[in-house]
This record gives C-alpha cells, sequence and structure tokens, in this order.
C-alpha cells in the first residue's frame, strides 16, 4: 500500500485517546499484509508481529508509534442546540474559532465552532483570546432530535483531510503520530526486502495524548530487548526560535539525552552515516514526551531509542509534514534492525 | 446505610494511617465474605469466591489531613498537607487527631486578604500554654482530621470524608446484599489515593482481575454559580467518561450504562474535570486492566461538609449489585 | 578530608550520564561484595548473600547529580543548554563547569555591571537567556572540543570546610553511596542488595527497574536531603537542621515511610545513642517513590543526611551527621533478622 495513501486514509479516521476503535481496526488491516501475526489487545493497541531468519538469542525489538489523536469531547447537549465541550489532550483554544468538526454520536454529524463576527465585538472582546469554556458547536439540530444523537462523553474530531502543498509537503489534522503509524509501514515494507534476525513487534499505541498510556501497557505486554519510539518533533516556524526548531529536509531527527540508551543511540547513527541516510540530532534534558519515556522504564528497563520527523504547527489541524522524511526514517529504521547480528547485545552495555 | 456512612466518616484513617479505619471496615464487612486479608501497603482485600472473571471494586479509606511538622515556642503547631487540603476550607475548622486530642486550625491573622493565605502561615492550636506541653501531646508525623461530626439534612448526608467513605460504604452494603455471583469479587479498600493513587497500584498488580471498577466520588454542578458540570446531586450515580487519570473503558462504560437501563436505575454520564480516583492506577497495571468509575455526586468535596444524597447511594448499591450478579460478557 | 569520599564527590555523573561515578563505585563494590553487576538501566547492583539467607532487603542511593546538557552551538561559538534536574538558573551566573569525558572547562559569562541598566540587575535570568563560553570563537572551533549532547556537571572542588564540615558538589546523593560502600563491609543474616540508581534527580528514572528486577521484602533509601538553617527562613521551613544528626523521613512528596521502619529507626538511634532528628519538611522526592510502589508493594523508608544548599554549584554537610547516619543504618541493619 503506498504510504501517502495509507497515510491519507489514517488522517480522515478518528481516534481520539480513548476511542481508536476504529482506526485500529484499519492499522490492524493494513499491517496484516506484512507481518506474520497481528494482534489487538482490549485498549486497542495493535501488535504486528514480524520475523525472518530465526536465530537462538535474537533482540526481541518493539517499534511504537501512537495512532491517537488529540480532540474534543461533548460535555453538555444544551437546551438551545448547541454543544458545550472539553479538550481531549493539548488542544491550544486558539484554533478553534470558526473550525469545522465531526461529532461522533449514534451518527456522525457535522459541527462548527461558531466565531462572534467582528462587527459585534466590543474593542475589549477582540483583544482577548477566546475561551473554550465559552465556545460551542453549532450542529445545525435543536432540542429532542439533538439529545436521541448526542449525548455527554461523545468524542468530535476536528475535519482536515491531507493536501499537497509545495512538492513533498503535506498538511492535515493528527500527522501527530499518524505520519509514526506511516513510518512503521514504511518501514515494514523496506524490512520485507532485507534479511534480519530480530523478532519485530510493530505497535500502533493508543491514548499517547494523555500520557503514553497505550505504550505502559503495551511494553509490558511485549517485553522488548530493544524499544524504538517514533513520533514528531518541531519543524522551522517563522515565530518559533530556531534553537528548538529543526529543517524540514534534512532528514529524520535522532534524540540524545537520559532516554535514550547510549550506545544504542550511537550504534543508530552509525547506520545512518553507513547509508548515508542524513539526520539531525535533538537532545533533550529529561524524559520525552513521546512513548520512549514509558518504554525505557518498563519492568527492569529497556535500552530505548527515539526517531522523530520535524512538524510544523503541532497540535493544529494543519500540521506539516515532508513525505519524503517519513520515507527516510523508515529505511533507517529497516537497516538498523537488519544490523543487529550476534553481539548485539554488547551494543547495550555500560 | 446512614448508621455506616455515620461510623464510617467519623473514623480515623488520613492518607497513611489508615490502621483504625481499616479495622472498622473489616468488622462492617467480614461476615460477608470468604477472605479477608492485608497487603503489604496496607490494602484491606475482602474477597468473595467464585469461578469466574475476577472483578476488583476498589473504594479508598483514606482521608485528606494535616501533619505535624513543627512546634513553636508557644506551643503552636506548624503542619503540611496529607493529600488536598485547601486554605479556604480550613480557615478557623476543628480537627482530631488520632486520641482525639482536638485543635483549631488557623492562620497569621496580620494577613488582611484570604488569597494571601497559605499554608505554611497557617497553625493548628491545640489549647497548650508553650512548647513542653504540646510535645507531650504530639510528635512530628503526628496527623489530623477534620472533625465536624456527621449530620442529616432532607435525606442528604453531612460529614467529613465522604471522600471516600461514601465509597466504602457502597463497598460494604453490596458485600452484604450480594447473594450470588458468577464471578470472583475482590472488594478492595485502598490506601493512599489522596496521595496519587498509590494504594491501588499494588492491589491491581497482585490481583490482575479482568476488570476493574473504582467507587469514588465526583463534583457537582448544580449549586449556585457553579462551574460547568452536568452532574446533579440525586439524578442517580454517574458513570465516568473521563478525568484527569483515565478515559473510562468504552466496554466498561457499556455495561454500567447497560445493566443501570436494564434496572431502571437513574443515572449521569460524568466528565471530572480536575481530579481522578483509583481506576487511573488500576487501568494501567501490567497489560491493562478495563476500568472504570462508578461516582457518588458530592457537593463540598474536600471540606468538612461534604453531602451527598441517600437516593444516589441506594441507587449506587443497586447497579453493582446489578453489575455483579450477571455474566459480564467481554 | 577522606580520601575516598573526595573522590566520589568531584566524579561526573550528571543524570543519563553517570559512567564516571559507576566506575569507581563497582571498583570499589567489587572489593567487598559478593556478586557486582549492572542493569539495563544502567543501575549498580551489589549483592551480599546473607548467612542465613531468605529475606532479600535493600538498600537504595542515587549515583547521579544535577547539571547541564548540552543542546545547541550558537554561531558565535558559545553553547545553548538545558537544565538536567531542577536547578535554580540563578545559581548559575558566574559559575564554572566542566564539559563531556574530557571535561573541559566551561564558564557561565553574565554581561559587565557596568554594561547593565539598574533595572536589569533586579530581573530573574531565565535558563534560556545563559550561555556556557568556552573560549570558541565560531561554530566550528566549538565543534572541535565539544558535542551536542555532551554533558556539564558543576565544576567545585571537594574540600574540609569550617568545623568538622565538609564543602563539595552532588552531596547529593554521593555521601549516600558512600554510606553504602561502608554498609557493604558487613554481612549480613538477610542478602542485601546495594543498588546506586541512576536518574533519580530527573524523575526517579532507574529506581523502580532495580526493585522490579530484585523484588526486596524492604528497601531502605539514603539520601542527602534540604537543609535550610540559615539567615532568612522561619523556624518551621528549615526542614532539618546542620549537626542534629540523620533525618527521618515521615511522608515526602514521593512517598510515606513505613511506620514499623520508622519507629525502628526511632529506637535503634535511641538505643545506640545516635543523635537523631525528624525531616520536617514533606517536599521532596527520592528513590523511594519508585520502589514502594513497584510489583505488589514494598515496605520502604528514608535516612537522610543533611545538606546545605542543595542543586547547587556547592553543598554542605557535617561530618558528624554523616558518620551517625552511617551508624544508625548500620545498627538498623544489624536488627534486622
Amino acid at each position: 500500500m503506498d504510504t501517502k495513501d495509507f497515510l491519507s486514509e489514517l488522517v480522515d479516521l478518528p481516534g481520539i485517546s480513548g476511542y481508536e476503535e476504529t482506526i485500529s481496526l484499519k492499522v490492524s488491516h493494513v499491517f496484516e499484509r506484512y507481518c506474520d501475526e497481528v494482534r489487538t489487545d482490549a485498549f486497542y493497541n495493535v501488535y504486528g508481529k514480524m520475523t525472518d531468519k530465526i536465530v537462538e538469542g535474537m533482540p526481541k525489538v518493539m517499534l511504537a508509534a501512537h495512532i491517537d489523536e488529540i480532540g474534543l469531547m461533548v460535555k453538555e447537549v444544551c437546551e438551545d442546540g448547541f454543544l458545550r465541550f472539553v479538550s481531549v489532550g493539548g488542544v491550544d483554544q486558539r484554533i478553534l474559532p470558526g473550525l469545522e468538526v465531526v461529532v461522533r454520536g449514534k451518527e456522525d454529524l457535522a459541527g462548527i465552532i461558531g466565531a462572534k463576527p467582528p462587527h459585534l465585538q466590543t474593542a475589549d472582546e477582540a483583544k482577548k483570546a477566546l475561551e473554550m469554556k465559552d465556545m460551542a458547536i453549532d450542529v445545525g439540530i435543536c432540542g429532542e432530535k439533538l439529545k436521541s444523537l448526542i449525548n455527554v462523553g461523545d468524542p468530535i474530531t476536528f475535519k482536515s483531510p491531507l493536501i499537497t502543498l509545495n512538492g513533498s509537503m503535506i498538511s492535515g489534522k493528527s500527522l501527530d503520530d499518524r505520519a509514526g503509524a506511516a513510518i512503521l509501514l514504511e518501514t515494514m515494507k523496506q524490512l520485507d526486502e532485507l534479511r534480519f534476525e530480530a523478532e519485530v513487534y510493530f505497535v500502533a499505541t493508543v491514548q499517547e495524548e494523555l500520557g503514553t498510556r497505550g505504550a505502559i501497557i503495551s511494553t509490558f505486554r511485549v517485553m522488548p530487548d530493544i524499544g524504538i519510539a517514533i513520533d514528531v518533533t518541531h519543524g522551522d516556524m517563522p515565530d518559533a526560535p530556531k534553537e528548538e526548531t529543526f529543517a524540514m529536509d534534512k532528514g529524520p531527527v535522532i534524540a540524545v539525552g537520559p532516554n535514550m540508551h547510549p550506545g544504542l543511540t550511537k550504534k543508530l547513527m552509525d547506520t545512518a552515516k553507513e547509508y548515508g541516510i542524513e539526520y539531525l540530532v535533538e537532545v533533550e534534558a529529561g524524559p520525552t514526551g513521546t512513548d520512549a519515556r514509558s518504554i525505557q522504564i518498563s519492568r527492569s528497563g529497556v535500552p530505548t531509542v527515539l526517531i522523530q520527523i520535524p512538524l510544523k504547527y503541532m497540535h493544529t489541524t494543519v500540521e506539516t509534514i515532508n513525505i519524503e522524511t517519513v520515507k527516510k526514517a523508515g529505511m533507517l529504521i529497516a537497516r538498523f534492525i537488519s544490523s543487529m547480528k550476534e553481539g548485539w547485545r554488547e551494543w547495550m552495555n555500560y | 446505610m446512614k448508621e455506616l456512612l455515620k461510623k464510617l466518616t467519623l473514623c480515623y484513617g488520613p492518607a497513611g494511617n489508615e490502621e483504625v479505619i481499616r479495622d472498622c471496615i473489616k468488622e462492617e464487612i467480614k461476615d460477608f465474605v470468604d477472605e479477608i486479608k492485608v497487603d503489604v501497603l496496607g490494602n484491606l482485600i475482602a474477597i468473595k469466591r467464585g469461578g469466574g472473571k475476577k472483578v476488583m471494586l476498589a473504594a479508598h479509606m483514606d482521608q485528606i489531613g494535616f501533619m505535624v511538622t513543627h512546634i513553636d515556642e508557644n506551643g503552636f503547631i506548624r503542619f503540611s498537607r496529607v493529600g488536598g487540603i485547601f486554605v479556604q476550607n480550613s480557615i478557623n475548622s476543628k480537627v482530631v487527631f488520632k486520641d482525639g486530642l482536638v485543635g483549631v486550625v488557623s492562620y497569621e491573622s496580620e494577613i488582611e486578604e484570604i488569597k494571601d493565605i497559605k499554608l505554611d502561615k497557617m497553625y493548628i492550636d491545640i489549647g497548650t500554654k508553650n512548647r513542653e506541653e504540646t510535645q507531650k501531646l504530639v510528635t512530628i508525623g503526628d496527623v489530623a482530621v477534620y472533625s465536624n461530626g456527621f449530620a442529616e439534612s432532607n435525606g442528604r448526608y453531612i460529614a467529613q470524608a465522604m471522600d471516600d467513605r461514601a465509597g466504602c460504604a457502597l463497598l460494604i452494603e453490596t458485600a452484604k446484599r450480594l447473594k450470588s455471583s458468577p464471578h470472583e469479587v475482590y472488594f478492595v479498600f485502598t490506601v493512599q489515593e489522596e496521595l496519587g493513587v498509590r494504594g491501588a497500584k499494588t492491589s491491581a498488580y497482585a490481583l490482575d482481575p479482568h476488570i476493574g471498577i473504582a467507587v469514588d466520588v465526583t463534583l457537582t454542578g448544580d449549586t449556585p454559580k457553579s462551574k460547568l458540570m452536568a452532574v446533579k446531586m440525586g439524578s442517580g450515580p454517574a458513570i465516568k467518561v473521563k478525568d484527569v487519570l483515565i478515559m473510562a473503558h468504552p466496554k466498561v462504560k457499556e455495561l454500567m450504562i447497560t445493566r443501570a437501563r436494564d434496572a431502571g436505575i437513574p443515572y449521569q454520564m460524568e466528565i471530572l474535570e480536575a481530579g481522578g480516583t483509583d481506576a487511573g492506577a488500576i487501568h494501567l497495571t501490567r497489560k491493562g486492566i478495563p476500568s472504570g468509575v462508578l461516582s457518588i455526586p458530592t457537593r463540598y468535596v474536600h471540606s468538612d461538609c461534604e453531602m451527598i444524597d441517600s437516593g444516589d447511594m441506594e441507587n449506587g448499591v443497586k447497579l453493582l449489585l446489578k453489575i455483579l450478579e450477571e455474566e459480564i460478557e467481554f | 578530608m577522606d580520601e575516598l569520599l573526595k573522590r566520589l564527590t568531584e566524579a561526573h555523573g550528571v543524570s543519563g550520564d553517570e559512567g564516571e561515578i559507576r566506575e569507581i563505585l563497582k571498583k570499589e563494590a567489587v572489593n567487598l561484595a559478593d556478586e557486582v553487576s549492572i542493569d539495563r538501566m544502567g543501575n549498580l547492583v551489589a549483592f551480599k548473600k546473607g548467612t542465613k539467607g531468605g529475606k532479600k532487603i535493600m538498600l537504595c542511593a542515587h549515583m547521579d547529580e544535577v547539571g547541564l546538557i548540552i543542546h545547541n552551538i550558537a554561531d558565535n561559538g558559545t553553547l545553548k543548554f538545558s537544565t538536567v534536574g531542577s536547578i535554580d538558573p540563578r545559581v548559575l551566573i558566574s559559575k564554572k563547569v566542566k564539559i563531556g569525558k574530557k571535561k573541559h572547562h566551561g564558564i557561565l559569562g553574565l554581561k559587565a555591571i557596568h554594561l547593565q541598566e539598574p533595572e536589569e540587575r533586579k530581573t530573574v535570568v531565565k535558563t534560556k537567556q545563559l550561555y556556557i563560553d568556552i573560549g570558541a570563537k565560531s561554530k566550528d572551533e566549538a565543534l572541535k572540543i565539544v558535542n551536542l549532547g555532551d554533558y556539564a556537571a558543576f565544576d567545585t572542588d571537594s574540600l574540609p570546610f569550617g568545623q568538622g564540615r565538609i564543602k563539595a558538589k552532588a552531596l547529593d546523593d554521593r555521601l549516600g553511596c558512600s554510606i553504602l560502600l561502608d554498609l557493604l563491609k558487613n554481612r549480613y543474616p538477610f542478602d542485601l542488595y546495594a543498588c546506586f540508581t541512576v536518574q533519580e534527580e530527573i524523575g526517579i528514572r532507574g529506581a523502580g527497574a532495580a526493585a522490579f528486577g530484585i523484588k526486596p521484602s524492604m528497601a531502605l533509601i539514603v539520601e542527602g536531603t534540604t537543609c535550610s538553617d540559615v539567615p532568612g527562613v522561619d523556624e518551621h521551613m528549615r526542614s532539618t537542621r546542620l549537626g542534629k544528626g540523620p533525618a527521618i523521613t515521615v511522608m515526602d512528596a514521593t512517598s510515606y515511610s513505613n511506620k514499623f521502619m520508622v519507629n525502628k529507626l526511632i529506637e535503634t538511634a535511641i538505643k545506640e545513642n545516635i543523635p537523631y532528628q525528624m525531616k520536617e519538611s514533606v517536599t521532596g522526592g527520592n528513590d523511594a517513590g519508585a520502589i514502594h510502589v513497584s510489583g505488589e508493594g514494598i515496605k520502604t523508608a528514608v535516612v537522610s543526611v543533611p545538606c546545605r544548599y542543595i542543586h547547587s554549584p556547592v553543598s554542605v554537610a557535617d561530618m558528624n551527621d554523616y558518620y551517625s547516619t552511617s551508624r544508625l543504618v548500620e545498627a538498623f541493619l544489624k536488627g534486622c533478622e
């Protein structure tokens, strides 16, 4: 399956943290084309297992990318036909006025977060950011009919299908971290063409946006020897400090710091150099805001590396990535896994 | 139920010091279960043996309190919070230590504005004249709790520690009335929930149940100009959708809604924007345990006058019984 | 000053980069323990078989210290950094650090006072505004000396100080590590696991993995804790006092000490005539936070050597407190069957 098509389909599927059943099913079907075995647990984490040559003492490798997205949830269905809502995950309230959403009740309903026109605002009003608690969603249906379709707790997703900007730049909602899921697919495709000696688990995790919850329970289940977390980091944006963002066209970003195993990370960089895959380095001073944070401390500890791709405008409906970087990341990880031969344990010595 | 609630809410048991309340609960429940054990952290586990799936119900025994950290030269006691003690709820309140010693909580009165009062500008007065007198009665590490009795008003009960003695009461009543269940039921009375759902972590790890349901209080949005919240006291037990620590598992939520409907029990859906329960710890244990929460709508949480509705309590027990009496399909 | 203590406190070991301190501790432990191993997080575990065996007791002290990590190199050759662990940026101004394995000197400069406006001197500087100067004139020159991701530790000599006190960096928690080595000299009836953990300062990341592997029935954590008995601090806010002996914790931010263990510590102190104090603040976290909720639960308690000015370039501890703490833990352990 073409990676960009896969990503385009994923982006449209609903899956706010805690409500990933639909997207989980899709990912599971796609994984089945490449994996020996695919399973799903009670929380909708998807586990795709791939092996090639079976060698005694070979490593168990777990890759993790999260398929949940940030979104909203119905807090109250009001008499006047409007819905009050809360956020699920880190939603910047400033992206909301004028946004189109889909309310997922008994039926999927189109909704609009209405914005008061400038003509009707006072000078003071116009100066402040609108707060979520003062906003409402209009679905164009009133009273009893609305109450029969929508309940408190129904999930609400943003509407923003994937579009192609210039060349290889694509933009849409929830590329954080469906781009990571696309990297999982890319890696599978590349690994399919290579020889490797490892038991590889591709895990599409849930509820990362609420605190890497899917990673906590899936890592406990898999018990890997090596963890590879895949997520997004900040791409260069006009209004962000340069020292905190990364170029969009210089390849994937490899993280260094206490959350990543130094020996394993060095091996990953060696692989990149060997195959001429350009990469950048991100220094993280503490536990990262990704699945890596929970993978590393599961049970007696798991040596972990973190690969990210630069993404502009994170947590908006116009998240932007370079699709070429997805392919490069897949190539890097596949080569890395393929390089794990006898003596891999020594990479993890201190 | 009223007598049970009164007994439990007047019982001493701040987080980390649950011995007394544990004994109290043990007395109430021991005749209705097959086995009782206490684990390393002090969680009380009461088991009703059965052949089927393991169901863990959790209510926390601990309450919030005031820990003695320093005794000044005049005998006044400086304290730190044990769990969520808020300044506005503690000014000039009456508190009591384990042995019955009574004190008053107040603040350095040179402060003019309430918002400038912080906990380290407050103290407990036990009426002594100097440091020596106080040192004979308390020592650093002793914990006091709110002491404001138990009252009833119009079918509503008012007391400190409804959070979560009301949950404990629900569990005890359920154990008393449960005639039979296809499941193995664990009534777990956890410790240190108020310090970060700590007891729930280790008890869930040891029991590794098929499903977990926490029973705890939640806030309401039905008082004058309150923050927006759909939950109302008296409209039935609340079924948790989401709070800070958990997205209730959809299958557990469905289970609770279906059983409530089948039995004609009123219920409401709950989203709590600030706060969490033991289910937050239970669901992330081991390989993940599908979990949910049955919440008791409560006004004035973390004050010495927490208020609950007797009808909500009765319906809460009915709902738990309905959940346990029939086979859980998933 | 005790030669080992000097080496332990001067060694580098910022959270995530504990290599040097781990090597030193390993060399010492190998002569004292039956087995020494390093787990997957990098924790150093020294095992000493008991004469009677059966029960497992874990002693715990963290090897890591707070410090800095280089995350960017500016075009003008200065280094931008993040703090590793909790450091008040105000204590970094005008201080020296040593960077990377080669321990290159780096200085945290600040615009000269002559060139500042009066209001500037009153502002609180943020970590983002600070930089390290290593004497390089350009990014390329800097990259010949340091790398992205290099760690920097405070440049502080460990020396005796005042009356029977010492001044050094990282007393939190190299003092604890040193006490663990002392205790490894004995053999006990039970199996002893002396664990030197990693990454405590950045969220208690190492201890849980160690406890999960060992599954002890009890764990005693030996720390260096806040001591604020200095001018400008109210009596009731001082937490502990220098010279008044080891501090026993009732409750802190990450755990509530097991009451049986706390009572036994107090009884032991009284019986052995060891001065002690109760820690008066409930702030601060440590490895007990992760250990006590590991698996089915583990009894834990925390004993600390009071240290002034922790998480800054130079802290102070009283050697009597240090020896008393060691004696208290030793007596406590001897009282466990």
